[in-house]
Order: structure tokens, then sequence, then C-alpha cells
């Protein structure tokens, strides 16, 4: 969970600066090279993205971003993370729901499966749905004679984009959930309330800041996603081309590095805006959680059971 | 009967949780179920509950039989251990849950929840979160909760397990005055024999799954009907007698066995206070040193150690002690005015005679 993470890191800081306190040397060159790191890979290459798109003046920018092949992919974009996103927040929930609720034969299983995506490269995504959906593919010859096209189409890129993002939301929940344990669940049952109720009054309550997080997590990576989209939308321009696509499309183009670096600038400053929410949603969690840490000391302590 | 329970039993794969249990309450009753950790008691509440399926056996609620129906349908309150509130609603909402479940009209839910907040002494705190209480105030919201939608039956779990000992005796107290304020059945489980003999009518001892005894406090005391409840329930003298001749022998203590075949192995008991003492070594039949006193409040535990080097625990009040003079290392006369004969059949589950230090001081102590 990147909030506990997060928190984590800041308390062995201060352990550390504690531990290190005659040693002022190596507190300035450790901060030095931090900020020497995040400075020159993450900051200058960001302020360039938009240095370079503006290049051409501001006219030119808006002209670029304005094109029909641009907008295009902007909305295509808009399309697949609008499909993507909800059905990893329905997967996300069911999944973390399972595992964090119930005991069942192939729990471990499902854990590691819903890691997969993070551990296989998103090309190799990209093929593995080649292969099933694709005309050589398993499903290929049967899709074909129905007349569906899903490879090098909108439906392989939104099933392809789902595939990268699907653990974000199920990762982020599945701690939350096994922290809330199912005794506030069992006490609305014992209420009166039913299962949907519980859900609905109590479930969701309790993990709507780590949903929201995981959601924000599965958006950024699910518009920015390229690996596996590359593979199986066959970047027709204006069809099948997202932002990321046309983003390296318009790039090698030999005049197009101006128009790539603005659309690519539409793509970081929503980058930004995800980490200005994200940053938000996760005070906001570390706040309930300190907040729910204070409800439960003490009544651990002397809890024999 | 308020709740009934047949030939109850519940396995959890191969681990038989409860074996065979049958008890009732009656209507009204302030009962505790009491045993040790992982006794099977908080099963049986929640199989009353609903939470848990018995898997053989019969549930009755107030002559109904509930094994069938589900656990939204049971009208029960149920106090859960770490009380389970609902932490992103404030005491009011969470007070007004079950209400509103069961579509209460707006200006009842009010009039109902602001009657509990008044007898649980939770008025003003309508608006606070469950993380803005203490353990105390959290406990008597959770009880709010529970008693909002006017259950049948009040089932806790632990009620005074998670606050610290303070606030426990005042809960106590709390406890059986509201039980009288409401006289609604209340069923409630715990591991601490002092709770269970100052709160309840009446107690059900559970152990590993069977129930072993059920009855009145003083009559659980009292008479115990075996070395487990003897030694559940306060402190206890335990002997290995070898008899001879009717007669049966541990050192130098002797006790009548009259019928007792030779060499049969037979175990008595007999709580402190029939140790009785004299400071007059002519008095009592047999000798010992007292080697510590210890203070328990108003009484007075000694540690007796006979030539033999058998130790025995007695009990005198501080008056008493006065009275006869006593001090660690003096000769005292001893008599054993009465004792149990335990039943072979339960292992010895403690040390012979438990380690002092390892035994709190008890509400049976006192009696």
């Amino acid at each position: 969970m990147p909030a506990g993470a997060k928190s984590n890191l800041s308390a062995t800081h201060t352990a550390s600066s504690r531990g290190l306190d005659g040693s002022p040397f190596v507190k300035w060159t450790l901060i030095f090279i931090g900020l020497a790191f995040a400075l020159l890979f993450l900051l200058l290459p960001l302020v360039d993205v938009f240095y370079e798109a503006l290049a051409g003046g501001v006219h030119f920018y808006f002209k670029s971003l304005a094109h029909p092949d641009s907008l295009s992919a902007i909305r295509l974009t808009l399309i697949i993370a609008a499909i993507a996103v909800p059905l990893n927040l329905v997967f996300g929930l069911a999944a973390a729901w399972a595992i964090a609720k119930f005991d069942f034969r192939g729990k471990s299983i499902l854990i590691t499966l819903i890691d997969l995506p993070f551990a296989v490269s998103p090309v190799v995504s990209g093929l593995i749905f080649i292969l099933l959906f694709g005309l050589q593919g398993y499903f290929g010859a049967w899709l074909d004679v129905h007349d569906i096209k899903i490879i090098f189409a909108v439906p392989g890129m939104v099933i392809a984009t789902t595939f990268v993002t699907f653990p974000f939301v199920a990762r982020e929940l599945i701690p939350v959930m096994q922290a809330t344990g199912s005794e506030q669940e069992q006490a609305a049952l014992t209420l009166g309330a039913s299962g949907w109720q519980t859900f609905w009054h109590v479930t969701l309550p309790s993990v709507k800041w780590g949903l929201l997080y995981g959601l924000i997590l599965c958006n950024a990576r699910a518009m920015g996603e390229y690996g596996a989209v590359y593979v199986v939308s066959a970047r027709i321009t204006g069809e099948t081309e997202t932002m990321s696509l046309r983003v390296a499309n318009l790039y090698e183009d030999p005049n197009g590095a101006a128009a790539a670096f603005a659309l690519a600038s539409v793509l970081a400053l929503l980058a930004l805006a995800t980490l200005a929410i994200k940053t938000f949603v996760e005070w906001k969690t570390e706040r309930n959680y300190a907040l729910a840490q204070q409800a439960t000391a003490g009544l651990n302590g002397l809890n024999e059971h | 009967m308020s709740i009934e329970l047949k030939n109850v039993s519940k396995k959890f794969g191969e681990v038989t949780a409860v074996n065979n249990v049958s008890f009732s309450v009656k209507e009204g009753e302030l009962m505790a179920l009491l045993g040790p950790s992982g006794g099977g008691k908080t099963t049986v509440l929640r199989m009353i509950a609903g939470l848990e399926m018995p898997t053989e056996g019969d549930l009755f609620i107030r002559g109904q039989r509930v094994n069938d129906i589900s656990v939204q349908q049971r009208n029960i309150g149920f106090v859960f251990q770490n009380y389970a509130l609902f932490k992103n609603m404030n005491v009011f909402k969470n007070i007004a849950f079950g209400l509103k479940i069961k579509k209460w009209k707006r200006a009842d839910i009010k009039t109902r929840v602001e009657e509990l907040l008044e007898l649980l002494g939770l008025a003003g705190f309508e608006k606070r979160y469950p993380h803005q209480l203490s353990g105390g105030q959290r406990q008597r919201v959770a009880i709010a909760r529970a008693l909002a939608p006017r259950p049948s039956v009040l089932l806790l779990d632990e009620p005074f397990g998670a606050v610290d000992a303070k606030i426990r005796q005042e809960l106590r107290e709390w406890l059986v005055h509201l039980h009288h304020d409401l006289n609604v059945t209340t069923l409630f489980v715990t591991h601490d024999q002092e709770e269970a003999m100052e709160v309840s009518d009446r107690i059900v001892i559970f152990s590993r799954g069977n129930l072993e005894q059920i009855g009145a406090p003083r009559e659980i005391y009292e008479q115990p009907v075996n070395e487990f409840v003897a030694r559940f329930i306060g402190v206890m003298n335990v002997l290995e007698l070898e008899v001879f001749n009717g007669v049966g022998r541990a050192q130098e203590l002797e006790f009548p066995a009259p019928g007792v075949p030779d060499g049969r192995p037979m175990r008595i008991g007999f709580r402190p206070y029939a140790v009785q003492i004299s400071s007059d070594l002519a008095q009592f039949p047999y000798r010992a040193v007292l080697r510590r006193t210890y203070f328990l409040g108003i009484m007075l535990r000694l540690e007796l150690e006979l030539p033999s080097g058998l130790t025995l625990r007695s009990r005198i009040t501080k008056e008493e002690y006065a009275q006869l003079g006593l001090a660690d290392g003096k000769q005292v006369s001893f008599q054993i005015r009465n004792h149990r004969v335990l039943s072979d059949e339960q292992a010895p589950l403690t040390p012979e005679i438990q380690p002092v230090s390892e035994v709190p001081p008890t509400i049976a102590e006192h009696i």
C-alpha cells in the first residue's frame, strides 16, 4: 500500500537523522543526491515537455491539439479509460472482498494472479491477446466468422488496458478491507441490514479513500498505457490511436516533434492533476488511518481473546 | 423460556467447538457464559445470534425454532467484543442504524435514540465519532445500538474485556443496573469468573466445548460438580490421597474414605476458608508454620507449610489475624473443616497447588 509505504519511509528517515546527528556532512550529501536526482530525472523532463510544446507559440500549440487526429486520439483515450476503469472497479472490489472477507481454496493463487499484470511486460500482455483473439489465435476463426473485430480495433485496446490496470484497485483495497475486518458488517447484519445495505452503508464508506486512490492510479495508467495498446491497436491514425500512441507517431515524423510535445503536455498535465488528487487522497487516508489507530489503541491491549 | 439450546453441537472441520450443549435462559434473566479462552462460549453466543450455524441440535428464541431464520430476522441485539461501531457514522447514526433499516419514521427514530442516549448517559455525545470516545463510552454506544430496535434478547461478547480494570468495575455495576431497568434477557460471554460471579443471576460454565455446570454463582462456588469447575471458580487446595483401611492420607493429613478400596487413588479439594487456624498449638490436630501472608483487601491469604513440606492455603479476615497474633514464621495448629471428593476423570489441569502469585484475588475469595 503506497500510503503505508510512504509513512514508513518518513519514519525511517527521522529515525536515521536522529541517529546521525553528529554528521551534517552525511545528511547534506543525502539531501543533495536526492534533490539532484529528482530535479534531473523528474522535474527537468517535465519542464522540457512544456517548453518544447510551447516552443512554436501558443497559437501553434492549440492548433496542433485541435488537429482532428489529435482530438480523435484524446477521445479514444478517454473512452478506453471510461470503460477499463469501471470494469476494474467492479473486478477489484469483488476480488478484494473475496480475499479479505472469506477463506477459500486457491486464495493465494488468486492473490498471485492479481499481480500478474505487474509482473508481465505490457508488450507481452498485448501479444497474449493477439494470440487469443488474433486471426491466427484460438478464438480468431470464430470471431472472424461472426464478424467481431477485437484485435486491431477498440475492443482489443479496452481489453489490453483492463488487463494491464487490473491490479491497482484490488491491490489498494485488500489491505484496507483486511484491516477493517468483518465485525462492522456482522454488526449491521444483526441490526437487520441486508447484504446490499451492509455493503452500501458500512463496507463502502469504510474503504472509500482506498478505493478512490486505487481508481486514480488505475485511471492514470489506463490513459498512459503504451506497450500493450501498441501491440493490439495497429495504430491506425484517427481510428485506433490513443494519445500515447499518437505522441510516439508524431515524434517519428520529421516535422511533428512540436505537435508531439503539445499532445505530450496534455498527458503530463493529466499526470500532474492525478498527483495532486493522489496527494490529497493519501493525506485523507493517512488521517483516517491514524484516527482508526487511535480508536483501536488501548482497546486491544487488554484484549485476551 | 427466552433462549433455549437443545443438544447443540458445532464443528469447524474436524474440530468440535461446541459439543452437545443444552441449556435455557429465562425471560429477563442475566446469564453468563463462563470458561477459559477457546472453550466454545463465543461460538454458542454467535449461534444464538445466527452468525454461526449449528452443526447439530435446535435453537429456540421465545419458543420459536430459529435454526433456519436468518440473523436479520432473529431480532437479537449483539454487542461485539471490540464493539464494531460504524466508524464512519457518529453516535446518533450508529444508534439509529437498526431503526433506519427497519424503516422507522424519522421522528420515532429521533425519540428512540434520544431516549437511549439519556438512559446510557451519552446525552451530548450524539455528534461524536467513535474515535472521539473513550472505551467505556464506545461500549455504551454499542449497547445502545443493539438495544435500539428493542431486541428480544441482548447478547454480549466479552463486554468488559476491552476496557481497563477501573472502568471495568464501573461498567459491571452499570450493566446490572441497566439490566434491572430494562429487564431484557441478557446473555454475556466472559472468561473472568469474578465478573460472572458478580454480575449474573446464573452462570453456564464451559470447557473445551462442553457444558460443565449451570447454576447460580453461589451454588457453583459451593457445589462445583467437578474439579475443573472447582478450580476455575475461586482457589482450591487439591490433594492426592493414598487410601488404606478406609482412610485417605496425604503426608500427615488424614481424611475418611469409607468404602474406598485400598490402593485406589483419590483426589480431594477444599477451599482456603475451610482451613481453620489457631495460635493455640493444642487446639487443632495438625501443625504448620505460617510461611507468607498475602493481603487481599479485607481478607488475608496465608500460606502454611506443614512439617512434611506440604503447602496449603488458608484465608482469614484481618480481625482474626490480629486476634490470633499471627506473623510470618509463627507456629500454628489447624484443621480442615470440610472437603470435597473430586472426580478422577478430570485430569489435573493445573499444578497440585497453584502458585499463589498466579491466582488473582477473586470475589469468590470474599464470599
